[in-house]
C-alpha cells in the first residue's frame, strides 16, 4: 500500500457565496473541482489540487480559498513535514523528486538586507519627473585604446553592443518549458520596450523570427533547434553553461511537453524526453570555451555579442575572470533563487549561492584584473522588483535578466509545479485548450506595464540619489549600506554598514 | 578622533576662481588671492588653495614635486625613495609666512626632480607615467608622505585655512603665472588635513571643484582599473585622475573629454544633425559610461598652456565668465571677477556641460 | 457604433460572462443575493465543446430579421442598438425563430430577450466584456 498523507492545501468553499457556476471546474486542469447534480453543489478532490489560484482568481463572488492544510505530522523541528512528505513520495516512487520555479528555502536575501541612499543638502536630489533622467545602457566589450584615423578623426572601433532602454532583459524561457503564447508575450513586449528577451534552449519558433533585433538565442549543451539562420536571427548569442535552478546539470523537458511546434523547433522526435547534457560535451576547460565562443562568433559574422550564462557557485570570481579572457562580450551570472521548469528538488534546495554574492565577487574580481571593460556583467536569479535592479547596478551589474517576475506578470502564481506541464495559466504547458488562457495581447501589456512601472521607480530612487543617468550608478557602492550583516558579508560586498 | 581624508568620505561645498592671460602675461598671486575674499562664506575655514601656471620658469624642465610630510623621519624616509627613482636638481623648505590664522602645518617641502633615465627604460614606461606611478605610490603606501603637486613649471598650494589667509601664508604675492585657479573649501566635517585642500593634481593636471558628485563610487572604481589609487576619497581627486586617463592616456580632446564627463543626454545627442558629431558623442558615451560624472559640478581643470572650465550637464552650480583683453576670469560668483577685474566684459553663465576652454598661443609658455 | 465582439481564439468557455451578463440584468447588487440558488437568463450564451467556443450575444445588425419580424412592435432600433420593449411582447418567439445567429433567448417571463449592450442597466458598459478573463470578448467599433 502506498503511504499516504493528507493534501497540502484545503480548498475552502464558502456555500453562501457559491453560486455554482462552474467556472472553477471549467478551469481547472487539475480536476480539482466537479458539480453534483443531485445536490446542486460544488465539490473538491484535494489531493489533486497545487494551489495554483485559478479558480480562486475567476470565481465571480469569491467563494473559494485555498490554504495550507493544518493537518500536520507531529511538531519536530528536525523532521519538518515537508522533509517527512518527501520521504514518503520517494519511498512511493523509487524516484528524484522533481520540483520547479526558485529556491524556496528560507535563505537570507541579501537585496532585502541592503538600503539605497538619498541625497540630503550637500548634493541636490533630482525629480525625475522635471528633469531628464536616463535609463539606456549599451552592454557589450568596450575598446581598451581610442584610436584616430590620419586626420585626427576618431575611429568607432566598437565590438557589436545591445542596446537597452532600461538595464533589464527578459531571462531565458525555452519554449518548450514556455507556451507559444506566453513567448510572444515576451518577444512583442520586449520589442515595444526597447529590451531583449531570450529564446531559451529550445530554438526559435519561425513566427518569431520578426523579433530578432530583440532575442537573444541561447546555445545550450543540448543543442535544441541550433542552425545557422537561428544563431544569425538574434541580437546576441547566449552559451548556457549553467543555470541557477540546476548548477551542474542540464535543461529538463519531458516528452509530455514535446509536440507539434515545439518538436518541430527543438528537431527532435514527439514525445522524447529532452535532457540536455550536465556539461556541453565539447567544452571540458576554459579553453575550450574560447573555441566555442569563437565558433559562434565565425557563424555570426562578429555582428554580435557573445553572452556566456553561468551559474552562480563557489568559485564564480575566478570562472568569471576565464570568461572575460575567453572572447566572451558578456557573462550572465545565475543565482540559486533562480527559477525553472523542472530541476531535481535536491540540487534546486541546495547548490549554487546568492547571485548578490556572486556579482559583487565577480566585479569585484574583474576590476582587481583590469578586466571589467572586456565584458558586461547581467545578473539574474530572482531580481524582483525596481530596487533589486537598482541595488544590483549599485553592485556592478550592466544589466538585469528577469524571468520570474516576468511570469507573476503573465499571471503565474508560483505554484511551483510547471513540470506537470498542465498549467491552469497557460504559460508553463503545451495542452492547446490551456495555451489559450494566455491572450498574448494581455500578456505583452502586462509585462510592459510592470517594465515601466519598474523604470518609474528605478528613476525614482536615482533621481533620490542625485544621480541622472544609469551609467553613474553602475558599480557605485557607496549608495549601498548593509542592515544586519556580518562583516564578512559586508566584505564580499564590498559595502559600509547603514550608520557607517 | 576624527577621521581624515581617506579614511572617510567628506562632502563639501566650495568657492572656485580662475584667472588666465591668453598672451602668457604673467601676474602675481594677488588678485586671485583678492577674488577669493567676497566669496569668503563659501568657505568655512578648513581648506584652501590656489594652482598656478608658468611659475617656475627656471626650473621649467624639472618636475616640481610640493609634499606634507607629517615629520621629519617621513621626509627622510620619502627622500630615500626619491633618490631611488630621480635625479633630485632642487630641494628646499617651501617659503611661507607665520600667520595666526594659519596654523599646525606640516613640514612643507619642494622638490625639482628628473626621472632616471635608466629606471624609464627598464620599466619601458614614458616620463609623464613613470612620475604618475610614483606619485600614486607614495600617496597610497607610504604614510605621513603626501604629493600635493608634481607638474612642470607650475605648482599648487594648499592648506587648511581660509584661501585668502592661505594665500598669504603661501607668499603668492611673490609668484608670477600665466593662469591661477583658487578654491575655498565648506567640507561638512573637521577633518583639518591639508592634503584634503583642493586644488588636486598629477603631474600638470590641477583640479578646483565646487560639488559633490553622486556618481563617486561609480568613477573611483573604474578609474582604479587603470592603476589610479584614489586615497582621499574625495571629488577633485577622481576627476583629475578621469582627465588624467582621458587625455593623457587615451589621448582625448578637451572638448572629447568634456563630452565623456558632462555627456549630452542621448535626447540631445539624438538631435545632432552632423553625423560624425552624433557618432562621437554615442561613442564616447558608450566607450566610457563609467566617467559620465552626474550630480552638481563646477571645476577648473587646469594644464600646461591653458584651463578648462566645465560645469555637471544640469548645470546644479554657479559658475560665471568674463573676460577683459587677454584675460579670461572664471569664478563660482561674478563678484569675485569684478574684485580682479571692474570692467570684465562678456560676461555670461556657460550652460550645463558646456565647456569654457581658454589657451595660451602657442609660444607664450 | 461600438458592438460587441467575440474572438474564438481566446475564448475559454469558462461560461463567466452569462454570470456576469445574468447579474447585470437583475438590477440587484449583490451577484451572491442576485444569482444564488436560481436558474439564469442570460443575454449572452457560450457554444461549444472542450476544444473550440465561443460567446453569442446580439450581433445588433444594421438590417436587424427580428426587428422585421416582431408581430407586436415590441423590438425597435434605439441609436443602432436593438432594444426590446418587453412590456409589447406577446412571446410568440417570431424573432428567435429569424435571428441566423441565435442571438435572442427567452426569459425568465416567457418574453424574448436579448443583449442591449448594459447600456440601461447599472452597468453603463456591456458586463460580458469587462468580466472576460482573456479578452475574447471586445466592445469596439469596427
Amino acid at each position: 500500500m502506498a503511504l499516504l498523507f493528507y493534501p497540502e492545501f484545503e480548498v475552502i468553499r464558502n456555500e453562501n457565496r457559491c453560486i455554482a457556476c462552474r467556472v472553477c471546474e471549467r478551469q481547472c486542469a487539475n480536476e480539482v473541482h466537479s458539480h453534483d447534480s443531485e445536490s446542486g453543489l460544488m465539490l473538491s478532490d484535494e489531493t489533486k489540487c497545487v494551489n495554483c489560484q485559478r479558480c480562486v482568481s475567476l470565481c465571480p463572488t469569491r467563494a473559494l480559498k485555498i490554504v495550507k492544510s493544518d493537518c500536520t505530522f507531529r511538531e519536530n523541528a528536525n523532521w519538518q513535514n515537508d522533509t517527512i512528505k518527501e520521504v514518503y513520495k520517494q519511498a512511493n516512487s523509487g524516484g528524484v523528486l522533481l520540483s520547479s520555479m526558485g529556491n524556496p528555502k528560507p535563505f537570507p536575501v541579501y537585496w532585502d538586507k541592503i538600503l539605497i541612499n538619498a541625497s540630503q543638502v550637500t548634493n541636490p536630489s533630482i525629480d525625475p519627473l522635471r528633469e531628464p533622467m536616463e535609463t539606456k545602457v549599451f552592454i557589450g566589450k568596450k575598446p581598451s585604446q581610442i584610436e584616430r584615423d590620419k586626420d585626427g578623426k576618431l575611429q568607432f572601433n566598437l565590438s557589436p553592443q545591445l542596446e537597452l532602454s532600461m538595464p533589464v532583459m527578459f531571462s531565458a524561457m525555452s519554449y518548450g518549458s514556455i507556451s507559444y503564447n506566453a513567448h510572444k508575450s515576451l518577444a512583442t513586449a520586449a520589442r515595444e520596450l526597447g529590451i531583449l528577451y531570450n529564446t531559451g534552449e529550445g530554438g526559435l519558433h519561425e513566427d518569431f523570427y520578426i523579433y530578432g533585433e530583440n532575442t537573444v538565442v541561447q546555445v545550450a549543451s543540448g543543442r535544441f533547434g541550433v542552425h545557422e539562420d537561428y544563431l544569425k536571427a538574434g541580437a546576441a548569442v547566449e552559451i548556457k553553461m549553467g543555470q541557477g535552478a540546476k548548477p551542474g546539470i542540464g535543461g529538463h523537458l519531458p516528452g509530455t511537453k514535446i509536440v507539434g511546434d515545439v518538436s518541430r523547433t527543438r528537431m527532435i522526435p514527439e514525445g522524447s524526453d529532452a535532457i540536455s547534457p550536465a556539461p556541453h560535451h565539447d567544452i571540458y576547460s576554459i579553453e575550450d570555451l574560447r573555441q566555442l565562443v569563437y565558433s559562434l562568433k565565425e557563424a555570426t559574422e562578429y555582428k554580435k555579442p557573445i553572452i556566456v550564462k553561468v551559474a552562480a557557485v563557489h568559485n564564480i570570481a575566478a570562472i568569471a575572470s576565464g570568461i572575460a579572457r575567453s572572447g566572451a562580450d558578456i557573462i550572465a551570472i545565475d543565482g540559486f533563487r533562480g527559477g525553472t521548469g523542472a530541476a531535481p528538488t535536491r540540487i534546486r534546495d541546495n547548490v549554487g549561492i546568492p547571485v548578490e554574492l556572486a556579482l559583487a565577487a565577480v566585479d569585484k574580481r574583474l576590476r582587481d584584473e583590469g578586466i571589467r571593460n572586456n565584458v558586461s556583467l547581467v545578473v539574474g536569479g530572482s531580481i524582483r522588483s525596481a530596487s533589486d535592479v537598482v541595488k544590483a547596478v549599485a553592485l556592478g551589474a550592466d544589466a538585469c535578466y528577469i524571468a520570474t517576475a516576468a511570469l507573476l506578470a503573465l499571471g503565474c502564481h508560483l505554484c511551483r509545479a510547471c513540470q506537470t506541464g498542465k498549467c491552469n495559466w497557460g504559460i508553463a504547458t503545451q495542452k492547446p485548450e490551456l495555451v489559450k488562457r494566455l491572450n498574448p495581447e494581455i500578456g505583452k501589456e502586462h509585462l510592459v506595464n510592470l517594465m515601466n512601472a519598474w523604470r518609474h521607480e528605478i528613476k525614482e530612487l536615482m533621481g533620490g540619489m542625485g544621480i541622472n543617468s544609469i551609467e553613474a550608478l553602475r558599480g557605485n557602492r557607496l549608495m549601498l549600506r548593509g542592515i544586519g550583516l556580518t562583516d564578512k558579508e559586508l566584505e564580499i560586498l564590498g559595502i559600509s554598514h547603514a550608520g557607517e | 578622533m576624527n577621521r581624515i581624508e581617506g579614511q572617510i568620505r567628506i562632502p563639501s561645498g566650495c568657492a572656485i576662481a580662475a584667472v588666465i592671460s591668453k598672451d602668457g602675461n604673467r601676474m602675481t598671486g594677488e588678485k586671485i588671492v583678492e577674488s577669493m575674499k567676497p566669496m569668503h562664506d563659501r568657505s568655512n575655514g578648513l581648506g584652501g588653495g590656489f594652482a598656478a601656471y608658468g611659475i617656475y620658469p627656471e626650473y621649467k624642465e624639472f618636475y616640481a614635486l610640493h609634499m606634507f610630510f607629517n615629520d621629519r623621519s617621513s621626509r627622510k624616509n620619502c627622500e630615500a625613495f626619491l633618490k631611488e627613482r630621480f635625479e633630485i636638481v632642487k630641494s628646499e623648505l617651501m617659503p611661507t609666512r607665520k600667520i595666526p590664522a594659519i596654523t599646525d602645518e606640516p613640514v612643507i617641502w619642494r622638490y625639482f626632480v628628473a626621472p632616471l633615465q635608466s629606471n624609464l627604460h627598464n620599466l619601458q614606461l614614458d616620463e609623464k607615467e613613470y612620475v604618475a606611478r610614483t606619485v600614486m605610490k607614495i600617496n597610497s603606501e607610504m604614510p605621513g608622505s603626501f604629493v600635493f603637486s608634481s607638474g612642470k613649471n607650475m605648482g599648487a598650494f594648499k592648506a587648511v585655512g581660509f584661501p585668502e589667509d592661505v594665500g598669504v601664508f603661501y607668499k603668492l604675492d611673490e609668484y608670477e603665472g600665466y593662469s591661477w585657479t583658487a578654491h575655498g573649501r565648506y567640507p561638512t566635517n573637521t577633518p583639518g588635513w591639508w592634503g584634503g585642500a583642493h586644488p588636486f593634481t598629477l603631474l600638470d593636471y590641477s583640479i578646483v571643484h565646487n560639488g559633490e558628485i553622486s556618481s563617486y563610487d561609480a568613477n573611483r572604481r573604474f578609474i582604479e582599473m587603470f592603476g589610479y589609487k584614489c586615497t582621499l576619497q574625495t571629488d577633485t581627486e577622481v576627476i583629475t585622475y578621469i582627465m588624467d586617463y582621458l587625455i593623457r592616456v587615451q589621448k582625448l580632446t578637451l572638448d572629447e573629454a568634456a563630452s565623456v564627463i558632462a555627456a549630452p543626454f542621448w535626447s540631445t545627442i539624438d538631435g545632432k544633425t552632423d553625423p560624425y558629431e552624433k557618432e562621437k558623442l554615442k561613442f564616447l558615451r558608450t566607450v566610457f559610461p563609467s566617467m559620465l560624472i552626474t550630480g552638481p559640478f563646477s571645476i577648473v581643470f587646469g594644464f600646461n598652456g591653458g584651463l578648462m572650465a566645465l560645469n555637471d550637464r544640469l548645470k546644479l552650480r554657479s559658475m560665471v565668465v568674463g573676460e577683459k583683453d587677454d584675460k579670461v576670469f572664471i569664478a563660482s560668483e561674478e563678484a569675485a571677477i569684478r574684485v580682479m577685474e571692474p570692467n570684465a566684459s562678456n560676461m555670461h553663465a556657460p550652460a550645463g556641460g558646456e565647456p569654457v576652454i581658454v589657451k595660451v598661443k602657442e609660444g607664450a609658455f | 457604433m461600438k458592438r460587441v465582439f467575440v474572438n474564438e481564439e481566446w475564448c475559454l468557455g469558462c461560461h463567466l460572462c452569462e454570470y456576469n451578463c445574468a447579474f447585470a440584468n437583475s438590477g440587484m447588487t449583490d451577484m451572491v443575493k442576485a444569482l444564488k440558488g436560481k436558474k439564469i437568463y442570460p443575454k449572452i450564451h457560450v457554444n461549444g465543446d472542450d476544444k473550440i467556443n465561443f460567446a453569442v450575444s446580439c450581433r445588433h445588425c444594421e438590417d436587424p430579421l427580428c426587428v422585421k419580424a416582431c408581430i407586436a412592435g415590441a423590438l425597435n432600433i434605439k441609436d443602432g442598438r436593438v432594444c426590446i420593449d418587453k412590456t409589447r411582447c406577446v412571446g410568440c418567439y417570431s424573432c428567435i425563430m429569424v435571428c441566423p445567429y441565435g442571438s435572442l433567448s427567452v426569459s425568465e417571463n416567457g418574453t424574448a430577450s436579448k443583449c442591449e449592450l448594459c447600456l440601461e442597466n447599472a452597468c453603463g458598459e456591456p458586463a460580458c466584456v469587462k468580466g472576460c478573463p482573456n479578452r475574447a470578448i471586445v466592445y469596439e467599433e469596427r
